[in-house]
């Protein structure tokens, strides 16, 4: 049970999965303009982060290792999370309609998504069980949400404010990660 | 030969992965922690990238439409896995400071990118040196940032000390350019200086602030569709 905390809590805020592994920038510039839109991404990032990764490491377990096949995992990890992701997103629309039309938009960004790849290669990688492995994608995908959350209420916050000119759009975003990497440095001090 | 020369101006100048197409932004910010990484993440991406496009444009009449991305992605991952392999027998050193972002070279969007908008239409030696050039782009890209980084944050330039802060009246370099928060600062400052010159980037081409930015012809055709979503429902 610690085991699963110290894994939870380091994936989530001590190794921020976007700003100290600069995975998944892309959703994390590109929608994070408002807090709601900025939650519905991480939703559906959790959701198919959690479920992807008990997946692909019981894939990886059952099917790659046992096999000798492990250096297939690229191939096979990248097929099976751009598989899962079509696959939620029919379940959703058929079985809840009301959470695919909150998480809808989001999902097929989410195939693009290098994190949800880079989960799958890193429990593998740290030689996590399934559980273990399910728990760190849980855990990373919370700290994605924690990020882009954040970052859009800091933008929300101070979209009119008073910016040199060259620095309105990107820049100035590209710095308000840069101060909150500084700021999640204060975490590696828990672990 | 004019063609092989357009495209590879194209991809070094023109239409630079890193500095005007803002595309692969993930292991531009990662792996740029010094020089030597840079420049291996680059040329190890042009592999990639030259081979997968001489690939897809000789199966391009092969490949049915409708399953074109997965069968770009089964490409570009059995490549990326080559490459890996390789890098893990004969580079060794490099095979672990890269680490995780090798793999992840497949999800980099502008192998995918160049796929769907170049190499699925034109022929193969062309197609080739498209790979080549956009390829050479990035490391000119990651390089050039990796030595920015290096020598602000570390005093040194491919490991050769430029400057410490312990001869005389040395400069303590700044160490925060090779941590995380520094690969923020110094991509924000290159986009700002691009903004104030207007040179053309992805960055300013549009205003709502994507690193993708307006040029759609990079990103799979999946994401720009479910990104016009997204404005739309906002």
């Amino acid at each position: 049970m610690k085991e699963l905390i110290l894994i939870l809590i380091s994936a989530s805020v001590v190794n921020n999965v976007v700003l100290s592994q600069f995975l998944g920038l892309c959703p994390f510039l590109g929608v994070s303009k408002k807090v709601n839109t900025a939650l519905g991404m991480g939703g559906a990032v959790i959701f198919v982060i959690t479920i992807s990764s008990a997946i692909t490491s019981t894939i990886y377990k059952f099917i790659l290792e046992p096999n000798k096949l492990d250096y297939l995992q690229t191939i096979v990890f990248i097929l099976v999370i751009a598989a899962l992701v079509q696959l939620v997103e029919m379940f959703l629309k058929k079985s809840s309609p009301s959470l695919y039309n909150s998480l809808g938009v989001y999902l097929p960004l989410i195939t693009t998504n290098c994190a949800v790849l880079g989960v799958a290669l890193k429990n593998v990688q740290s030689g996590y069980s399934i559980l273990e492995s399910t728990v760190c994608g849980f855990g990373t995908a919370a700290g994605f949400t924690i990020a882009i959350v954040i970052l859009a209420g800091i933008r929300e916050r101070t979209e009119h404010n008073d910016i040199p000119e060259s620095f309105k759009g990107t820049p100035i975003v590209l710095i308000t990660a840069g101060l909150m990497a500084i700021a999640f440095f204060g975490f590696s001090g828990l672990i | 030969m004019s063609v092989i020369n357009e495209r590879l101006k194209n991809g070094i100048i023109k239409e630079n992965p890193t500095f005007v197409l803002m595309l692969g932004m993930c292991p531009t910010l990662a792996v740029t922690t010094s020089a030597i990484n840079g420049l291996g993440m680059g040329l190890t991406t042009t592999a990639v990238l030259a081979c997968s496009n001489m690939l897809i444009s000789m199966l391009r009449k092969v490949i049915p439409d409708k399953v074109r991305i997965p069968a770009y992605i089964v490409i570009v991952a059995s490549l990326v896995t080559v490459v890996q392999l390789l890098l893990q027998g004969y580079v060794p050193s490099l095979y672990d400071s890269l680490g995780i972002y090798i793999p992840l070279i497949v999800v980099n969007c502008i192998i995918l990118g160049r796929a769907e908008s170049y190499a699925s239409k034109n022929p193969v030696i062309a197609s080739l040196f498209d790979g080549i050039g956009m390829g050479l782009g990035f490391t000119v890209g990651l390089t050039s940032i990796g030595i920015f980084r290096e020598f602000l944050g570390n005093g040194t330039i491919f490991g050769k000390v430029i400057y410490t802060a312990s001869k005389g009246n040395g400069i303590a370099p700044v160490s925060i350019f090779v941590l995380a928060p520094g690969a923020f600062f110094v991509l924000a400052m290159l986009t700002a200086i691009q903004n104030k010159l207007k040179m053309p980037s992805a960055t300013n081409a549009s205003s709502d602030g994507a690193a993708c930015g307006g040029k759609c012809s990079g990103c799979t055709s999946t994401t720009c569709i479910a990104k016009n979503a997204v404005k739309e429902a906002e």
